[in-house]
């Protein structure tokens, strides 16, 4: 039986999944010309509702409904407001790309929608059932995306590859969660947490195996090492757009399920999975710092840096402590926003109209677009975790965490391969700054693009005059996750 | 004027500059390069008077904090946006404040390509490094000490010579090396005493053993940076391929940030450490003297030559930090000081001929004194104060260095003492085979000696190397009570840490 209350916890959900189907229908009745201008700025407008909610009206009190699936509370919100934030920037940076590239068709926003309502269940999931539903929606919603330029060679070769293995991990995912089920008799998060709260229950190794499992999964999702393959060639195979959207909705998502299945249920067990997730944040640390070295496609060190990058994210689960969840929301939030610009720069590499994804392109880039390559300096030194920028906060409280939670050898191996990492971020700006300008980029760069580039630019220098809001609602969010009963 | 927030405004008045220029100076590319010229001249010189301020007002008698200012920046975890002075940092910010508008002079024709974007990366690094030494906060001393890089970075890669971009990435990459430890190390201080406040941190006695870490931490940012020996090769190629103000800045104030960060944070907040590692410190340092002076003794390239004798003269220093008594960190400081003066004034002096000459090379040139005698007596002046003739500041603090490392122990000072002959020969050597011999080589028989503009820039340097070298009581004046109290602090806690040991053996 559904009440009220329960459809009032899930409304954004609901509200967003409404006008999807309603936009579907604007789309096809509205003039082919003009489908997608419209349906795109309805989708945006109704995502800016959403997070306008998120931010000034929704309580973050804890409440859970539908019996038990779906609860919403202070983390839920400060996800769902990150995942919004990163659909609402990436579509309106994206729009000149989707008229130009043969993408123009209004289903694409719509995917959107559903992949991002999926994103949002994901975050609020409260049992295995849940969690597995928000999971598959949206990765069913990303496949299609990736593959949306269907004409291009490239662009379904992403999608497939990204089909193929996404479905395999979903597999391991659910053997894992039917693992747990059989093992634990139950598949809600408070039951499970109820089993393991006493130091006295043991787990047994079927359960293990099967978080084991579980983990793979969700590794998978945020691309972590060893399941991080498709990375790269679906972030150069997609399109830009969707590239950009790739790095930031569901990388926050997938972090922030795998933050409350860790915490939550099994915050119990956490010297049994620290280990695991350990070795994870350390492989991605490492191989998206050395591995990003050799790259020339822009997108696949993109591809790398974001691996390294969730690398860093983890080392706050590893922690396992509030102070680690609360350095991971800080990471995320901070991370969005410079990924979010690092993308503008790149789709405004553009040279008579034709989008070129090279490095070397970007040659004196600060002679012919000195703003832009301001932008690109500003991004890159924050991605490198340099001060004063954005990213060296987002890095300094997860290693606080580490220190805190005695993980020396963690913290000592995350700082030194940023200063590997360090290399191919300078080595943008070197070819930004240093070198002598080959082929200079279409001007001017479209307005969407550029106030993008400029608001990202100005958060990510800036941060640091002004920290505390974000430090506040991460550490009432965090909070939120640890106060949970069980 | 007690109100008045002097040190942030000081080190941020050119950061506000820099961002005029970025914003505001527009027009065809001559216009543009001639307004950011002067716009970044005078805010550098206004910084610079309003830095003399700090001098006039300073109380020299106390070893406090002064300009003391305080705003909330992280509440929730206690760190705050702090700045101070005291005897100890107070010269280093005058000393970067002078430098920066004798860079921008001295770039006023050297540099004739993206004039804006060097300005303004210029007044950018001058707020760093006068924050950098302002900060009395951990946190925000590491930013701006990191932020430092950024544009130094540029500097190197966009304006300087033909292996630019290795030395900007050995540079970038070895000193973020360093840091990122001392960030873990700063961390875990944090967690420690609960606090990044510096004052506080001093007084927080930490354990031996997590000492020993933290020690060995800051050891690796500040050792590159100083830099000790074996750590010191970005330093010859950085300062060969910078461009010439870019090495001043590089050898006058970069180069003390890492003898500035022993003195302010690894002796007196983790003395147990700091005495366990003083025979280390001393090896390499007595090492960096003697081999550094050898090596520069070979150079072929006048730039290098100077580079070298940087790392030699840093040994210097950090013998005298790590001997801690009061002659020896007060001519370490007045060493620091004037090694600031004479090697930025030195890579000045290679700036001028090179700017005439376009080469670095020592066999290029000879018998330059029959055509450039102000030139000649200017680098005679820093060259003899180099190798620390007495009458010129080098001598000072040379002085005040041998003593006080005698006082520890004899071997020291008499290894230290053959750097000082080495550096005598080294130095003299370069200044027989440029300025004196005869004038062979055709394009030189028409160099033009210094010009007005040259002259304003080592007149400030000339008058403060001979001040500091005939009449030092002003400088020595205001650092003795800081020097004081961090000697004091610093045998006090380490007897305190003894007898805790011993009362531990008895029980």
């Amino acid at each position: 039986m559904v009440t009220t209350p329960d459809l009032l916890a899930a409304g954004p959900e609901i509200f967003l999944a409404v006008m999807g189907m309603v936009l579907m229908m604007i789309g096809v009745f509205s003039p082919e010309k003009r489908a997608l201008g419209i349906v795109s700025g309805l989708t945006v407008a109704s995502f800016a509702v959403v997070l306008a909610y998120y931010l000034f009206m929704a309580s973050g009190e804890r409440s859970v409904a539908f019996a038990g699936l779906f609860v919403t509370d202070a983390f839920a919100i400060f996800m769902k407001a990150l995942v919004l934030l990163g659909g609402i920037l990436v579509l309106l940076m994206g729009d000149s790309f989707v008229r130009r590239e043969g993408m123009a068709r209004f289903e694409f926003p719509i995917l959107v929608i559903y992949a991002t309502v999926g994103m949002m269940m994901m975050i609020s999931a409260n049992d295995l059932i849940s969690l597995y539903m928000g999971l598959e929606l949206q990765s069913l919603s990303l496949y299609v995306i990736a593959a949306i330029q269907r004409d291009r060679i490239r662009s379904s070769e992403a999608g497939l590859k990204y089909f193929v293995l996404g479905a395999l991990s979903s597999g391991l995912l659910l053997y894992g969660c039917s693992m747990i089920y059989g093992f634990a008799g139950t598949t809600q998060f408070e039951a499970l947490a109820g089993l393991f709260d006493g130091k006295s229950a043991e787990a047994s190794a079927g359960l293990v195996v099967g978080i084991v499992f579980l983990s793979a999964g969700l590794a998978f999702k945020v691309s972590a090492v060893p399941f991080h393959m498709w990375t790269p060639d679906v972030y150069e195979g997609a399109p830009t757009p969707v590239t950009a959207f790739f790095a930031v909705a569901p990388k926050v998502a997938a972090i922030a399920l795998f933050l409350r299945v860790m915490l939550e249920p099994f915050g119990g067990l956490i010297e049994e999975w620290r280990q695991v997730i350990v070795l994870i944040s350390v492989a991605s640390m490492v191989l998206g710092a050395f591995a990003a070295i050799a790259q020339n496609n822009i997108k696949r060190l993109m591809a790398y840096s974001s691996i390294g990058h969730v690398g860093y994210a983890l080392i706050g689960l590893a922690a396992g402590s509030e102070e680690g969840l609360r350095g991971v929301l800080i990471y995320m939030a901070i991370y969005l926003v410079m990924n979010v610009g690092a993308f503008a720069c790149i789709l405004s590499m553009k040279v008579n109209d034709r989008m070129v994804e090279n490095i070397d392109d970007l040659a004196g880039t600060a002679k012919s677009h000195p703003m832009m390559a301001l932008g690109i300096l500003i991004f890159m030194f924050s991605l490198a975790g340099i001060p004063p920028m954005a990213g060296f906060f987002g890095k300094f409280f997860i290693f606080m965490s580490a220190i805190e939670a005695e993980l020396y050898t963690l913290a000592v191996i995350g700082v030194v391969s940023s200063v590997v990492g360090a290399y191919y971020y300078l080595r943008i700006v070197k070819i930004v700054f240093f070198d002598d300008l080959m082929e200079m980029f279409d001007k001017p760069i479209d307005r969407p693009l550029r106030v993008i580039m400029a608001a990202t630019g100005i958060v990510t220098i800036l941060f640091f005059i002004w920290p505390s809001p974000l430090l506040e609602s991460a550490s009432v969010a965090a909070a939120a996750l640890f106060a949970t009963p069980g | 004027m007690t109100d008045f927030p002097l040190l942030s405004f000081v080190t941020f008045l050119p950061l506000a500059g820099a961002i005029m220029i970025l914003l505001f100076v527009r027009g065809d590319a001559e216009d543009v390069a001639r307004n950011s010229r002067w716009g970044a001249f005078w805010v550098s010189l206004v910084t610079f008077f309003a830095s003399l301020v700090l001098w006039f007002q300073f109380e020299p008698g106390t070893a406090d904090f002064q300009f003391v200012e305080q705003h909330d920046w992280l509440p929730a975890y206690k760190i705050a946006y702090q700045m101070g002075v005291d005897g100890i940092s107070v010269f280093f910010v005058l000393l970067s404040t002078l430098l920066t508008p004798i860079c921008i002079l001295a770039s006023w024709t050297a540099i004739q390509e993206r004039v804006k974007e060097y300005m303004i990366a210029f007044l950018v690094l001058e707020t760093m490094m006068v924050g950098m030494f302002c900060a009395l906060d951990f946190v925000v001393f590491y930013i701006f000490f990191e932020a430092v890089l950024i544009p130094m970075f540029l500097i190197i890669g966009v304006w300087g010579g033909p292996r630019r971009v290795y030395a900007a990435f050995k540079f970038f990459l070895y000193t973020l090396l360093g840091s990122v430890l001392m960030l873990l190390a700063i961390i875990a201080m944090y967690i420690a005493a609960g606090t990044t406040d510096v004052p506080t941190l001093m007084q927080f006695k930490f354990d031996p053993a997590l000492q020993t870490w933290l020690w060995l931490a800051f050891f690796a940012s500040f050792a590159v940076k100083v830099p000790m020996w074996p750590v010191h090769t970005w330093l010859p190629d950085a300062h060969v391929e910078a461009p010439t103000a870019g090495s001043v800045i590089l050898a006058g104030v970069l180069l003390k940030m890492g003898a500035y960060g022993f003195l302010r944070f690894s002796i007196p907040m983790l003395p147990v450490a700091s005495e366990f590692f003083t025979p280390l410190i001393f090896t390499l340092s007595i090492v960096a003297v003697i081999y550094t002076s050898l090596v520069a003794l070979a150079q072929e390239d006048m730039k290098k030559l100077i580079a070298y004798s940087s790392v030699a003269h840093m040994g210097f220093v950090t013998v005298g930090i790590f001997a801690v008594n009061q002659q020896a960190v007060e001519g370490a400081i007045i060493q620091m000081l004037s090694h600031g003066f004479v090697s930025g004034a030195l890579f000045l002096c290679v700036g001028v001929v090179y700017d005439r000459i376009h080469s670095r090379e020592i066999k290029r040139y000879g018998g330059l004194v029959n055509r450039m005698p102000k030139y000649a007596f200017v680098f005679m002046l820093f060259m003899l104060a180099s190798v620390g003739l007495p009458g010129t500041s080098g001598f000072v603090g040379e002085f005040l260095i041998m003593l006080g490392a005698f006082e520890v122990s004899t071997w020291v000072a008499f290894l230290i003492a053959t750097g000082m002959v080495l550096g005598a020969a080294y130095m003299l050597y370069l200044y027989r085979r440029i300025i004196f011999g005869e004038l062979t080589k055709d394009d030189l028989k028409s160099i033009l000696d210094l010009n007005a503009r040259e002259i304003a820039i080592f007149a400030p340097l000339v008058v403060l190397v001979l001040w500091m070298g005939i009449y030092p009581a002003p400088f020595l004046d205001m650092i003795s009570a800081s020097v004081a109290n961090l000697v004091d602090n610093y045998h006090g806690a380490l007897a305190a840490a003894e007898s805790g040991t011993a009362l531990a053996a008895n029980q």
